[in-house]
């Protein structure tokens, strides 16, 4: 039998007067798993972390941890972990003092707590940091100080709000790879709420995709990635190609009549989607083939024409920008290629290979 | 709930009682018992005697505020902008005139000014007998002085803070678009300053309005304010109801100001962009800076100089300096007039200041808290809790005795009611130390201790407490402070068996003969010293400039 989810909200709601901060949330979550709650900002994904940690309080609904409904527990009582974007560190306590304190609240002697703080302060590669004040600290010790108290009463559960939201972006990166091999080292379960899909992707077990207080899809990283569940999702994934098409004929293979011109992928058809059906049809910007118009493809397939706008330089990999029937597509090639094969104003063969289309349901109006 | 409900039913009900109902009281007492309708006013608008206190009072404020803003804006730019050996220590000497009891500032200024003072009795040593004197005891300029003397703090302290935060950068970028020192000031500084300058100015002209002990001291009745004509009427006259209706017309003014200083607060509080003071250090020196540093810190020790006389001639006699007056107070065969020793006076005082100490914790903690609550209340709230601050001490000593005079609270013969008095008088401080650290407590700091397994009571001990203990100490010790000195309702409300420093030393000088002269100067000296000491713990603990008063 798979083990039960540690963490199961069911149809969780929240209102601030007419407005709905969370809308019938359910969610599981499993031990020792990593969640990102991924979403723009205002879309609830912290008030719903406020929610599990007890800070607020729901209108319905319920939240159980391993089986045992939390509601009316107060938050100092669940057990639970949360560092919050601004960190709230005590000021008036030194590094020591801060990692300490939830272990002297559980009333632990003096020298446990003095060896599960250095034990802490080790994990998080700040081992003769004790006697360190806060405001001594950069603001990428703080993050690992906040990180190592709220590890350190071994909390069931760690709930965490865009912890490195303030920092810069190599510094965050860096500490997002330490950030989940702790975590995973540990193996605590955790709930980790961001508006970055690169610090999701990086950190997540699952991603829980928020918006307008509802949660939109879940699942695996490429999951989400190779199959958004709608036009928002991929767009939020940063997925661009997405155009517009009519399935003509579905059998073996599925034939597209889109703005770009005829497209075929590998049947059966998505749920939902019938023949004649107006669709959102995704293609993967890596998987686009470009050439000049006379060259011989090597393999037979699908071929449309384009005209090449633009180039766009971003490092190791340059970004094509063409003109394909009444749509622009992307394609991103190595910049070596890029400036081997075509310029600007270039006609050029465009191929879209089956597997580089991903169709959903159209958006509702 | 019933904790948090007491804790806003408490203070509320205490300001009700004790403030909002003798105010009640003199109101009715002005409108003559409902009979005679608006007699006492008629009696005060026709009489040319109280116009002309009136009139008075409005422009000799508005000129101690003139000459306060120009000795006390020189000093904020040093402070501001300057970096020199023995700031902090200079900086917090400025600070101490406003903390001091007016009856020390008035009674410095008597022994640096006085006839027998020490710049008169310097000339003479000097000249001899026939040497020019300064003859400024009892009249107006020795007023105005001692009111700049007493409120320069104010500006400083407000416009300095205000200023060390303000970005150099404007004044750098207006020096690179072409403009000269001068210029600048005039079109960028100076306008930025403005709303600073403006809150400065209306509290030192409130203090200057409702001036008492200064007057009382250095002016006698010729230069009657409001203030002590609302104590003659009271106190001499008995015409309780026309020092009723002045009463009116003096909060009406003082709330109207009051007005016009939240206004401007509220306002300056949001568009400059203020940087933290440690980024902007004094870039350049040149010579005329440094003569204009000297020049700021001669000013400086002027202002300071009634303090270092009071000293001065308290510990000097005829045969060269002694502490004789000072042993005089301790002995209890005193030859001063009163029947009670100088002892139980002291006594007296420190037991008063230790009880309104408590009660203005207690009332300002727990109104500090309500304010804080989020809500759309908490300004109105705010407003009505500082109320006391607009409400003169004399006018509130006389609401006490309109108000409670009879049967079943009769009060009048209690030490209570001058503990209730300064309690009223000390609170507003304890709410504006506590403020600031209550509103910048990070929001989650509260919710990450409760988090890690800290039971609410557990918060307050080893979260919350620890980070406003050191405001609770700055409150505490400006309320005791408060206490200490505070004159124009103790010398109202005052038993002869209760009577404390200021009013021992008002009394003392209404008698005369050197010796009562010394133990006057002694006393003051003594009470200054305790607040001093009070004072040295504020900025011992105080860690931010902004907010104060």
């Amino acid at each position: 039998m798979a083990t039960s989810p540690i963490l199961q909200l069911d149809k969780v709601s929240k209102s601030y007067g007419e407005t709905f901060a969370i809308r019938d949330v359910s969610l599981n979550v499993d031990r020792g798993e990593l969640v990102c709650l991924l979403g723009p900002s205002g879309c609830g994904k912290t008030t719903l972390l406020r929610i599990i940690a007890g800070l607020e309080t729901m209108d319905s609904g319920t939240i159980s941890f391993r089986g045992e409904d939390l509601h009316g527990m107060a938050p100092h009582s669940r057990g639970f972990g949360f560092m919050f974007q601004d960190l709230a560190l005590f000021p008036h306590m030194d590094v020591f003092g801060n990692v300490g304190f939830g272990l002297r609240m559980q009333g632990m002697s003096n020298d446990r707590v003095r060896m599960r703080v250095d034990e802490m302060l080790e994990l998080v590669d700040l081992g003769d940091y004790r006697n360190r004040k806060v405001h001594e600290l950069s603001g990428g010790e703080r993050q690992r100080v906040a990180l190592a108290r709220s590890l350190a009463p071994a909390p069931k559960l760690l709930m965490l709000d865009e912890p490195l939201g303030s920092l810069d972006r190599v510094l965050r990166e860096s500490l997002q790879a330490q950030v989940r091999s702790i975590l995973k080292e540990i193996g605590v379960t955790a709930i980790y709420v961001t508006h970055d899909k690169e610090e999701a992707f990086a950190l997540a077990d699952t991603i829980v995709f928020v918006n307008g207080g509802q949660v939109v899809q879940s699942g695996p990283p490429e999951a989400l990635f190779q199959a958004p569940a709608t036009e928002m999702v991929a767009r939020s994934l940063g997925l661009r190609n997405i155009i517009e098409g009519t399935i003509v004929r579905a059998s073996e293979s599925v034939e597209i009549a889109s703005s770009a011109g005829t497209l075929s992928t590998a049947g059966p058809l998505p749920g939902g989607i019938s023949v004649g059906d107006g669709v959102l049809v995704i293609i993967n910007e890596r998987s686009i083939s470009v050439a000049p118009v006379h060259h011989e493809w090597a393999e037979m397939g699908i071929r449309l024409s384009g005209v090449v706008n633009e180039q766009k330089f971003r490092g190791g990999e340059s970004e094509i920008h063409m003109t394909v029937g009444r749509s622009e597509l992307i394609s991103v090639v190595p910049t070596v290629d890029a400036q081997t094969e075509v310029t600007s104003g270039d006609e050029v063969s465009v191929h879209v290979p089956p597997e580089a289309v991903t169709l959903l349901p159209p958006a509702e109006a | 709930m019933t904790a948090s409900r007491l804790l806003v039913v408490g203070p509320i009900s205490f300001i009700a009682v004790f403030f909002l109902y003798p105010l009640v009281a003199i109101l009715a007492k002005s409108f003559g018992g409902g009979a005679v309708g608006l007699g006492p006013f008629q009696v005060l608008l026709g009489d040319t005697y109280y116009l002309g206190r009136i009139w008075f009072t409005i422009w000799q404020a508005a000129f101690s505020t003139f000459l306060t803003l120009v000795l006390g804006l020189p000093v904020a730019y040093l402070f501001a902008r300057h970096e020199f050996p023995g700031k902090s220590l200079l900086k917090a000497l400025t600070t101490l005139p406003f903390i001091m009891p007016t009856i020390v500032v008035a009674m410095g200024f008597v022994a640096l000014l006085g006839s027998g003072g020490l710049v008169n009795t310097g000339l003479s040593g000097v000249f001899g007998d026939n040497a020019p004197q300064v003859r400024i005891a009892n009249t107006l300029t020795i007023i105005f002085l001692a009111h700049a003397f007493y409120n320069y703090s104010i500006v400083v302290r407000i416009v300095s803070a205000y200023w060390a935060n303000l970005s150099p950068q404007f004044e750098e970028s207006s020096a690179m678009l072409g403009a000269g020192r001068v210029q600048t000031f005039l079109h960028v500084t100076l306008p930025l300053l403005l709303p600073a300058i403006w809150s400065s100015a209306i509290l030192v002209y409130i203090f200057s309005f409702t001036s008492f002990g200064v007057v009382m001291i250095l002016g006698g009745s010729q230069f009657a304010t409001m203030e002590v004509a609302i104590y003659e009427l009271t106190v001499k006259l008995f015409r309780l109801d026309i020092a009723g209706a002045l009463a009116i017309v003096q909060i009406v003014f003082t709330y109207i100001f009051m007005l016009i200083y939240t206004r401007i607060q509220a306002r300056s509080a949001v568009p400059v962009t203020l940087v933290h003071r440690e980024a902007i250090a004094k870039r350049k020196r040149s010579i005329r800076d440094t003569l204009f540093v000297i020049g700021i810190i001669s000013i400086l020790l002027i202002v300071l100089s009634p303090l270092l006389a009071l000293v001065e001639r308290a510990i000097s006699t005829n045969d060269g300096y002694s502490l004789v007056h000072f042993s005089a107070l301790f002995s209890n065969d005193s030859g001063s007039y009163f029947y009670l020793s100088p002892l139980h006076v002291i006594w007296n005082s420190i037991r008063f200041a230790f009880m309104s100490m408590v009660i203005a914790m207690l009332v300002g903690t727990a109104a500090a808290y309500v304010i804080v609550r989020p809500g759309k209340r908490s300004s109105i709230l705010d407003s009505l809790f500082m109320l006391p601050l607009v409400v003169s001490a004399v006018t509130l000593g006389f609401g006490f005795l309109v108000a409670f005079n009879r049967p079943p609270v009769d009060l009048r013969g209690s030490w209570l009611i001058l503990v209730i008095a300064h309690s009223l008088v000390a609170y507003p401080f304890v709410i504006r130390t506590l403020l600031p650290v209550l509103r910048g407590m990070p929001p989650h700091l509260k919710e990450s201790a409760a988090l890690l397994g800290a039971s609410p009571l557990r918060v307050f001990i080893h979260v919350e407490l620890p980070l406003i203990a050191r405001a609770l100490v700055v409150g505490a010790t400006f309320a005791f402070a408060v206490s200490m000195g505070e004159f124009g309702a103790s010398l109202l409300l005052v038993r002869s068996e209760f009577t404390t420093i200021p009013v021992a030393i008002f009394r003392l000088l209404g008698q005369p003969g050197a010796a009562n002269l010394g133990q006057a100067l002694a006393m003051s000296t003594l009470l200054m010293a305790v607040v001093a000491l009070g004072f040295v713990v504020i900025e011992r603990f105080r860690y931010r400039d902004i907010g104060g008063f």
